[in-house]
């Protein structure tokens, strides 16, 4: 266990790594010039010069990039061209934003999700099961900045019941959770719908009932925690999924996460920015993604960590 | 194709017919097509033109009505118009790059798979990688490198969205290559060559099969977030998702604007998903779950 | 010597404008995009401009509403016949919020700081003109010759050429006087722990969200500012903003009405009078690089002038705009009112172009900011050029990418919208030497016309050379004449002025032109009142 943990933090380690050069690279080769936009448009060209020269963006890639390692190491995510703040007070200043609006996500996408599926397995076959499993399927199809602008319209706008975006009390966060959450609770509602009749297959469940139990003590008891499991594993990696969506649904919602800050910072090529929250964003789904794996043999034996 | 490929199409689609969502599905992408094919027989106007007496005196876009059936934009263009052309944008993007996705993560995912090594090591390794990207981060500096047009967005969607694929063909390349029949082959003598041609190509067609429908989904919606984002196609070309980009502030005043793209997105991707999962299920009724 | 003696004519002005009201009280005002800093040095964004005026001063000032240059900070100034001496008697007992008072020393070490070049300032080539800016942005001198503290209460300024715009770079943020103590303190924090002589002090600063202005009780102008506290809400959509407005719970949605919203406002009689509009320091313009085919033929360029129907772009941005026909905006000195431009008219333009020899048009791309309504605006000005025979291809391409091709000479053409020129202070010569004169067309500049006229430049240098007041008119008169020399040769095909349009709740009071104040950009928050005291 320790030897294989230890090899997944390595592999970590080095994805991340690799993740912080790409970008690196591909800001490197980006046609736009970063102390241009720090010297405003009075500036001569020698100022222009002198700036880039401070940055270090006169350096040969290598060195940059070098730099920035460097930098990493200390823990020293650097400072925003534009704003000077540090890159590091920034997004801890939004991070707590986001990890709200992700975690408010997933409770949508179990509730929604789990719900649906159960009852779809329960009335397997019936007209509400196949209700339930069209309508799994549209919110799968739907794209994040369409739900999002049609509950705003709806809910918000038109009904009045949520404010119209903005961020701090829990009714400012149920918009955006839903329209982030909305994809998974598709994708599990069929899992769960899926997984559930499997286990009302199994012998166990055949014996509660046998013993005389009632259907609902059969299904909360034994059905459900067993259906749920192999579900609970996903959540790890859906945060990749999330910090896809973060941009969009935050800049539909105006919610002050670090969506909106990279989203900023791109328009202006404020380098240091965008290096700090993709590196963040990755860790996270660095991090998702070996919780999911430490998770899956808790919850099937059979399967062995390799 | 072996011989008889098209038969097994033929029955293929015969028994997706038979499924009642899966026939919507193939409907609605039916219809898509045939509404991008023929889009300059059926459109009203053409979709670029800014009519004097789409707009109102003020510069207002006018609602759905006799003359413009789903109304205008904000340029006073006619709004069927440019949904009926926005289906090529979705169509051609969804399916070169999804073609692109598709071809790259199999061969990544065959080659890692069959040879394993150092080879299978470094590419799963690499697929990893590509995978710990913010995928519209990534798509988002992508798109302001190579300035966007149609093909580079294509081209971007598709460096995207390989990873998945890659994944996939590998496990199931593993899998297949570990099984009784493929050992007993090189315990033989069989050629590699033979080995992969025979035996574990023709095995991963319906995976790929399911994953490239399943994954023009996934690509639309993707093609419309770049959009949205306002580094998708570029104007004047209409896409599902720039139509909403440009009107998104209007939805109060002009919600006819972000409703029929918006649903129009949603219809084509529900068509692909219907069809993809349904032939998932035909095709090899062992596969469960999203991955 | 002239002695000019405008203090208690400046406290006059300010006092008139306070006294609609004197109820205090708080107001709510929202921002889209988040304050990136508050250190006068480096702020240059539209939502932070007037927080910062509002937290610092400078030596002058403009009258609230208006264009007329004022002393702040100095209480009196000198100008030397000759134009390129400059002393400013500092007003006694204005305290820093730290406590301290400020000196000439705070005066010398701010201008300085913006100046030296590990500051990065974007506004340090507005002291261009004072002596030994060359040496020290050059990094061989750490400080500035043409800067001299007299005594702590007098700085004295030496031009190593007269600038007739001098006073208006007193007045502008990069000038504010900061408190050196605070700024080694902070350091690069600087921008998030301002520390001014202005009428309002920062509270509070929950990044990303919010920021509180409080009174400074110790403000040296009696009765301002009119309010208590100001709180700033960022992150909101414009549309969002202008609804919680009807619910009561914004007073100002700082980025003024959105577009969509803009013609149901405008007409509903709820809201109607409280809309106020103003002219803006701003121009939006198509540029065309003369040294790029076929561009560098001056009749193409007069043909996409004439091509140009610029009422429907007005038109299509619901009329919040008034058609252009030279570069400076109507508001500006300078401006001439009888000039009649480049009308429309597509079939004198395509002749123009057959003359040209390009009767059957030619193809060309149109690089434009990606932030609605900008591509809008650049479709409908692809159709019009579509029907002289241009087609023009679309580059909707971030901020960024747009000021890099057009530094780099690589765009034929750009539409200006999102990246304008919104003017920094209201002169003419604002308008012209970054974007139309020969120092800005070079790599990396901003003259994205690479438009260079060695005798145009000759003109603007004498008349900024004109320092003398009483020749303030001559001068204007000169400066027209220079951008209609410009229009003549056409780099630019001007398209329109944006009028500003600021929605304030009812209970907002004090006068309409503080909503739209041409220097306080958007809002005047020293002067604006509300009519209900809490």
């Amino acid at each position: 266990m320790a030897a294989y943990l230890l090899r997944r933090l390595i592999q970590a380690a080095l994805i991340l790594l690799g993740v912080t050069f790409i970008t690196f690279v591909l800001l490197y080769i980006l046609p736009a010039d970063p102390a241009r936009q720090i010297a405003g448009r009075s500036a001569t060209v020698e100022t222009v010069e002198n700036i880039r020269q401070q940055l270090g963006l006169d350096q040969p890639l290598y060195i940059q990039y070098g730099r920035y390692l460097e930098g990493l190491l200390h823990l020293d995510l650097g400072r925003s061209y534009l704003q000077k703040t540090e890159v590091a007070t920034l997004i801890a200043a939004r991070l707590p934003a986001t990890l709200l609006l992700m975690v408010g996500a997933i409770v949508c996408e179990l509730a929604i999700g789990l719900s649906m599926g159960l009852f779809a397995a329960m009335r397997r076959g019936g007209r509400i099961d196949q209700s339930l499993m069209v309508v799994s399927f549209v919110a799968v199809s739907a794209p994040q900045f369409v739900v999002g602008i049609l509950l705003l319209y709806v809910f918000a706008v038109y009904l009045g019941w949520f404010p119209i975006g903005g961020y701090g009390t829990f009714s400012h966060l149920v918009l955006p959770s839903i329209t982030l959450g909305i994809l998974g609770a598709g994708w599990y509602s069929r899992m769960m719908r899926s997984s559930m009749i499997d286990v009302l297959r199994q012998d166990y469940i055949r014996t509660a009932r046998a013993k005389g139990l009632g259907p609902t003590t059969v299904m909360a008891v034994h059905a459900m925690p067993n259906a749920i499991l192999p579900i609970v594993a996903m959540i790890g990696i859906d945060i990749g999924y999330f910090m896809s969506g973060i941009v969009v649904v935050e800049s539909v919602f105006g919610w002050p996460g670090i969506g909106q800050l990279a989203w900023q910072a791109i328009q202006r090529v404020d380098i240091p920015i965008i290096m700090g929250v993709t590196l963040v964003s990755a860790c996270a789904i660095v991090i998702g993604n070996l919780v999911a794996d430490l998770i899956a043999p808790l919850i099937d034996p059979r399967i062995k960590l390799r | 194709m072996t011989p008889g490929a098209g038969a097994r199409l033929g029955t293929v689609l015969a028994r997706l017919a038979r499924r009642p969502l899966a026939l919507f599905g193939l409907i609605v992408i039916l219809i898509v097509v045939l509404a991008a094919i023929f889009a300059p027989l059926i459109a009203p106007f053409p979709p670029n033109e800014q009519l004097f007496e789409g707009l109102t005196l003020e510069g207002a876009p006018l609602p759905p009505d006799a003359t413009f059936l789903l109304g205008t934009d904000l340029l006073g263009r006619d709004l069927f118009s440019r949904l009926l052309y926005g289906a090529q944008t979705s169509l051609i993007i969804g399916v070169v790059a999804n073609g692109i996705a598709v071809a790259t993560g199999a061969m990544v995912g065959v080659t890692a798979g069959f040879f394993g090594g150092i080879v299978g090591a470094v590419l799963m390794r690499f697929t990893d990688l590509m995978m710990a990207f913010p995928a519209l981060l990534l798509a988002i500096v992508l798109a302001a490198i190579f300035q966007p047009s149609l093909w580079i967005v294509a081209l971007v969607i598709a460096m995207v969205n390989w990873t998945q694929i890659a994944r996939v063909t590998y496990t199931e390349t593993r899998s297949l290559a570990e099984r009784d029949f493929v050992e007993a082959e090189s315990a033989i003598g069989a050629g590699r060559a033979r080995i992969l041609f025979r035996h574990i190509l023709p095995h991963l067609v319906p995976t790929i099969m399911v994953w490239a429908t399943l994954g023009i989904s996934t690509t639309v919606l993707l093609e419309a977030t770049l959009s949205y984002l306002g580094i998708g196609v570029q104007p004047p070309i209409p896409s599902w998702g720039n139509i909403i980009y440009e009107s998104q502030t209007y939805f109060t005043t002009a919600p006819w604007l972000v409703f029929f793209p918006g649903v129009a997105i949603i219809l084509l991707a529900l068509g692909f998903n219907l069809v993809g999962d349904a032939l998932r299920d035909i095709l090899d009724p062992t596969q469960k779950g999203r991955y | 010597m002239k002695r000019v003696l405008l203090a208690s004519a400046a406290a006059m002005a300010i006092a008139a404008a306070s006294s609609a009201a004197q109820a205090a009280g708080e107001i709510v005002i929202t921002y889209k995009d988040d304050v990136s800093t508050l250190d006068p040095a480096i702020g240059y964004d539209w939502q932070n401009w007037s927080m910062i005026k509002s937290l610092f001063d400078g030596l002058m000032d403009y009258k609230p509403g208006t264009t007329e240059l004022i002393p702040d900070l100095a209480e009196s100034y000198e100008i030397s016949p000759d134009g390129t001496t400059f002393t400013f008697k500092l007003r006694p007992g204005v305290k820093f919020a730290n406590g301290r008072e400020v000196t000439a020393e705070d005066v010398k070490y701010s201008i300085e700081r913006v100046v030296n070049p590990e500051t990065q300032s974007p506004g340090a080539g507005f002291f261009g003109s004072i002596a030994g800016y060359d040496e020290m942005s050059g990094g061989e001198a750490d400080s500035l010759s043409g800067i001299t503290v007299v005594d702590p209460m007098t700085v004295e300024f030496k031009l190593s050429r007269p600038d007739a715009t001098f006073l208006h770079v007193m007045a502008i943020n990069f000038g504010h006087v900061v408190p050196r103590e605070e700024v080694e303190k902070w350091g690069a924090d600087f921008g998030k722990h301002p520390v001014g002589s202005g009428a309002y002090n920062l509270t509070e600063w929950t990044l990303g969200q919010r920021l509180v202005f409080e009174k400074n009780q110790d403000y040296w102008r009696e009765g301002v500012p009119n309010l208590d506290k100001i709180t700033f809400e960022v992150g909101q959509e414009p549309t969002v903003a202008l609804l919680r407005l009807k619910n009561g719970e914004v007073d100002i949605p700082g980025d003024g009405i959105p577009p969509a919203q803009f013609l149901e406002v405008k007409d509903d009689p709820e809201y109607k009078d409280r809309i106020v509009e103003g002219g803006q320091l701003h121009t939006g313009y198509i540029t065309m690089n003369v040294n790029t085919k076929p561009f560098d033929d001056v009749r193409v360029r007069q043909a996409v002038n004439m091509a140009i129907n610029k009422d429907r772009v007005v038109r299509i941005i619901n009329g919040r705009a008034v058609p252009a026909n030279q570069p400076l905006p109507p508001t500006m000195p300078g401006y001439v009112d009888d000039y009649e431009g480049y009308a429309y008219d597509p079939d004198a333009a395509k002749a123009l172009l057959a003359d040209a020899g390009l009767a059957d048009g030619f193809e060309t791309e149109m690089y434009v900011m990606n932030t609605d309504p900008n591509p809008r605006i650049a479709q409908a000005i692809q159709q019009d050029l579509a029907a002289i025979g241009i087609k023009v291809d679309i580059k909707s391409l971030a901020q960024a990418n747009v000021i890099d091709a057009g530094g780099n000479g690589t765009a034929p053409m750009i539409w200006s919208g999102g990246m304008a020129w919104i003017a920094d202070f209201p002169d003419p010569s604002n308008f012209y030497g970054p974007i139309l004169g020969c120092d800005g067309a070079v790599q990396g500049g901003w003259n994205w016309s690479w438009y260079c006229n060695e005798e145009l430049d000759a003109m603007a240098q004498k008349a900024d050379a004109m320092t003398d007041p009483a020749m303030a008119a001559e001068r204007e008169t000169l400066w027209g004449e220079i951008f209609l020399k410009v229009m003549e040769d056409a780099p630019w095909a001007p398209v329109f002025n944006e009028q500003r349009f600021t929605i304030r709740s009812a209970r907002m009071g004090g006068d309409d032109a503080l909503y739209v104040d041409p220097v306080h950009i958007p809002v005047h928050y020293d002067a604006v009142t509300v009519t209900d005291a809490q």
